[in-house]
């Protein structure tokens, strides 16, 4: 098969290191060839982030290019925007509804586009997942970025009980539960 | 047992098969995570060091001994150590000794783009070049034994994309290794001229051997394919080529110094069109071109900047791309300073001052950007206070009244002292802030000699900044609260105006680091807000104006530094205790 191409993008601190880890620890469970490409360092400091994930029988390249993504994850919605041309055409989006602002919108020198998700919607397969607010009803708002997971697991080919099994395995131990807890409330999402 | 793995644990875990015992590193990104990786077998010793130059001799000192050594280093901290190892290559090894390098085509997170195997050349110490985290184990492994065979340091280069990708590695057992017996050897060890003309020529000889050698090893590979098109390549770009061109003949380097000539000679001879797809400098394909091969097609149209990918490629030769969509005009997302920060506390008094900052290398730099503008100049670990140094003593004393350096901790321990030494030595002048936040935070929060913990998790004696300052002769040396701003101004008034060296350590941990936690949390009093917006002055990302224009703070990113409150005029943010 073609590999399959996921990206995992938002703002540095919001958890995609762990994201796709996961996805990198599922698609090794199905026996796949797997390239996780991540950002370290100073672009980590509240600053725009992606991660990509593929895999398939052979992967070559650990990064996802232009034009080449099956599915986008976002966890905040300028971040989808800004990566949504790596999509193809057939691509999905998969963003979490929520706004940060980068800090030349607060100073005022820039200003925060206010139809990301009709843009999105226009361009792309898009689904939007509620995950800062469910994550935060279930009293665990850091784990957005698994309800966010959980909400994109749905539509692809893992079973879930796969899926419970690799963020067991993956996530400190301290915080499995949660975890586990935040993954089922995005996979129940409608 | 399969597993995947960071490039840079892959490198950890071949050094641990390989039977390395010492390791020792200064972090720096991409390459931190071999060091902290090592940590984690108990079968190694792995270090800190302050700076490269003292890891790498840490790692040769070991190696002598008899035992295998690695050190790890990005590339700028390759100048650092380049002094022992360019030395390293005439004595060469007891034990097998590998220096990993890790460049940073695109500059994710460095301040230049050079490129180590031009380095590997300048020195004469071979250097090995994998392509993915299976190759980046074996690659190791290999560069152990070749340290050893033909009695050299070997640099093992890697960039930010093999670093920082994950892929699949067979795991393997270590092998332990009992040391290999040390014997005096002055003409080996003592590099005086004498000696040095002689291990030249031995240098010049194993250079030349190795090349034939080249040959004929296994890292370097023809993959015949379609002969109507060849390229040679290393590294990452093997990857991209392999992407774009699945049936084209390879010419895959994994010895990228010295170069196995004849193997290339051949290649270029059976494939009638030549491309060479390397990152950065064109150091394959000069030394190709030297030999006659004028059919290589190289930097002419691949540029010598930032990283490849597979898009470049169907560009460049291809000369078509699939269709992409344009991308969306979104406002950009550069790093910031966290909530919480001690440093934009600080920066917000220099600059409330007009003052001009020399600046230095760590998470501080990013006080450079807007908003808060702080910094004049950033060059590399240490500059700060030495080109300080240099201002007053080309323009006078009165010139540095409206200057400071600042320097984080760990980068003062690194280098900075040393410029601190010529500062008090040569009577110099100026004032320097050290932003002690007790950490290596840019790299993700490593140790060092003053925060009292090793790379293994030990608690040691930390070296006191404070204490280390007056040793080296710095009368004036304040330890004072990073978030308290009325102490900074007063502080940095005062001593800018003096006509001596000052210290200023403004202390605070860094925000995000573990054990450190936050009592209290900053709340707007929207009645008393009178939208002027003093608080949003120094950028923190907690803060934006709600639409009726006053100010709003997300409670999930405040972490209660305070920096806000003591802006503000009209006492319309007070800081609470959580729960409160």
């Amino acid at each position: 098969m073609d590999s399959k191409n996921i990206m995992i993008v938002g703002v540095g601190g919001q958890g995609t290191l762990l994201t796709s880890r996961i996805l990198g620890g599922i698609a090794t469970r199905a026996g796949y060839d797997v390239k996780l490409s991540e950002v370290h360092g100073m672009a980590q400091r509240g600053g725009s982030v992606v991660t990509f994930v593929r895999y398939g029988e052979t992967v070559r390249e650990p990064i996802v290019e232009a034009g080449q993504g099956d599915v986008l994850i976002a966890f905040e919605k300028l971040e989808a925007l800004r990566y949504l041309h790596f999509l193809k055409q057939d691509g999905v989006v998969i963003v979490n509804n929520v706004r940060i602002d980068p800090i030349s919108v607060v100073t005022g020198a820039a200003t925060y586009p206010e139809d990301i998700l009709e843009t999105l919607h226009a361009r792309r397969r898009t689904i939007v997942v509620e995950g800062t607010k469910t994550a935060t009803e279930l009293g665990v708002p850091k784990a957005f970025n698994v309800v966010v997971l959980g909400a994109a697991a749905k539509h692809m080919e893992f079973p879930k009980e796969d899926w419970l099994d690799v963020i067991r395995n993956t996530v400190p131990p301290k915080t499995i539960d949660v975890n586990i807890r935040a993954f089922e409330a995005g996979y129940e999402l409608e | 047992m399969k597993k995947i793995l960071l490039g840079n644990e892959a490198i950890a875990r071949g050094a641990y098969e390989a039977g390395v015992s010492v390791s020792s590193a200064y972090p720096g990104t991409p390459s931190t995570e071999v060091s902290e990786t090592l940590a984690k077998y108990d079968e190694v010793y792995a270090e800190w060091a302050p700076n490269e130059k003292v890891a790498a001799e840490t790692a040769i000192g070991a190696s002598i001994s008899g035992v295998r050594s690695m050190c790890a280093m990005k590339m700028v901290g390759l100048n650092v150590a380049a002094d022992p190892l360019y030395t390293a290559a005439y004595t060469g090894v007891n034990g097998g000794m590998v220096v990993v390098v890790a460049d940073d085509p695109g500059m994710y997170s460095s301040q230049n783009e050079q490129d180590t195997r031009m380095i590997g050349r300048a020195s004469m110490i071979p250097v090995l070049e994998p392509s993915d985290s299976a190759e980046a184990k074996e690659f190791t492994r290999l560069a152990f034994d070749l340290s050893e065979e033909y009695d050299t340091p070997i640099i093992l280069r890697t960039t930010t994309r093999l670093a920082h990708s994950q892929g699949v590695v067979e795991l393997e057992d270590r092998k332990e290794r009992e040391p290999i017996p040390y014997q005096k050897d002055v003409m080996k060890y003592v590099m005086m001229p004498g000696m040095a003309i002689k291990r030249h020529l031995v240098v010049e000889e194993r250079m030349k051997r190795m090349a034939e050698n080249a040959c004929t090893m296994s890292v370097n590979r023809a993959e015949y394919g379609d002969l109507s098109i060849g390229f040679i390549t290393d590294g990452i770009p093997y990857q991209y080529v392999k992407e774009v061109f699945p049936n084209a003949s390879v010419l895959k380097i994994g010895l990228v110094n010295p170069l196995p000539r004849k193997l290339i000679e051949e290649f270029a001879a059976r494939v009638d069109c030549l491309y060479i797809v390397e990152e950065l400098e064109p150091v394959i394909e000069e030394q190709v071109r030297s030999w006659g091969i004028s059919k290589a097609i190289g930097k002419e149209i691949f540029t010598i900047q930032g990283e490849y990918s597979a898009n470049m490629l169907r560009e460049k030769v291809l000369g078509t791309l699939p269709p992409i969509d344009p991308p969306a005009s979104a406002p950009a997302r550069p790093p910031i300073l966290c909530p919480g920060c001690p440093h934009r506390s600080v920066y917000t008094a220099i600059t409330s001052l007009k003052l001009h900052a020399a600046g230095d290398i760590g998470c501080y730099t990013l006080g450079a950007m807007a908003p808060l503008s702080a910094i004049d100049s950033t060059i590399c670990m240490g500059a700060s206070i030495s080109t300080l140094h240099g201002m007053g003593k080309a323009r006078g004393k009165e010139y540095l009244h409206d200057w400071v350096a600042v320097i984080g901790d760990s980068t003062f321990m690194h280098t900075g002292v040393n410029s601190l030494m010529g500062m008090v030595y040569n009577q110099g002048t100026g004032t320097v802030v050290i932003l002690d936040n007790s950490t290596t935070g840019m790299t993700g929060h490593q140790d060092h000699a003053a925060t009292g913990k090793t790379l293994k998790g030990e608690m040691v004696p930390a070296i006191s900044i404070y204490h280390l300052c007056k040793a080296i002769g710095v009368e004036h040396v304040y330890e004072v609260n990073a978030l308290d701003q009325k102490e900074l101004r007063e502080v940095l008034k005062r001593e800018t105006q003096r006509d001596a060296v000052s210290v200023i350590i403004a202390m605070s941990p860094c925000a995000l680091l573990k054990g450190v936690s936050f009592p209290n949390k900053c709340v707007p009093i929207p009645e008393k807000c009178r939208k002027c917006g003093a608080c949003l002055k120094p950028g923190c990302p907690a803060l934006t104006k709600n639409e009726d224009g006053t100010i709003k703070i997300d409670p999930t990113m405040c972490n209660g530094c305070g920096l806000c409150m003591q802006l503000c005029h009209f006492d319309a943010i007070e800081c609470r205790k959580v729960g409160e």
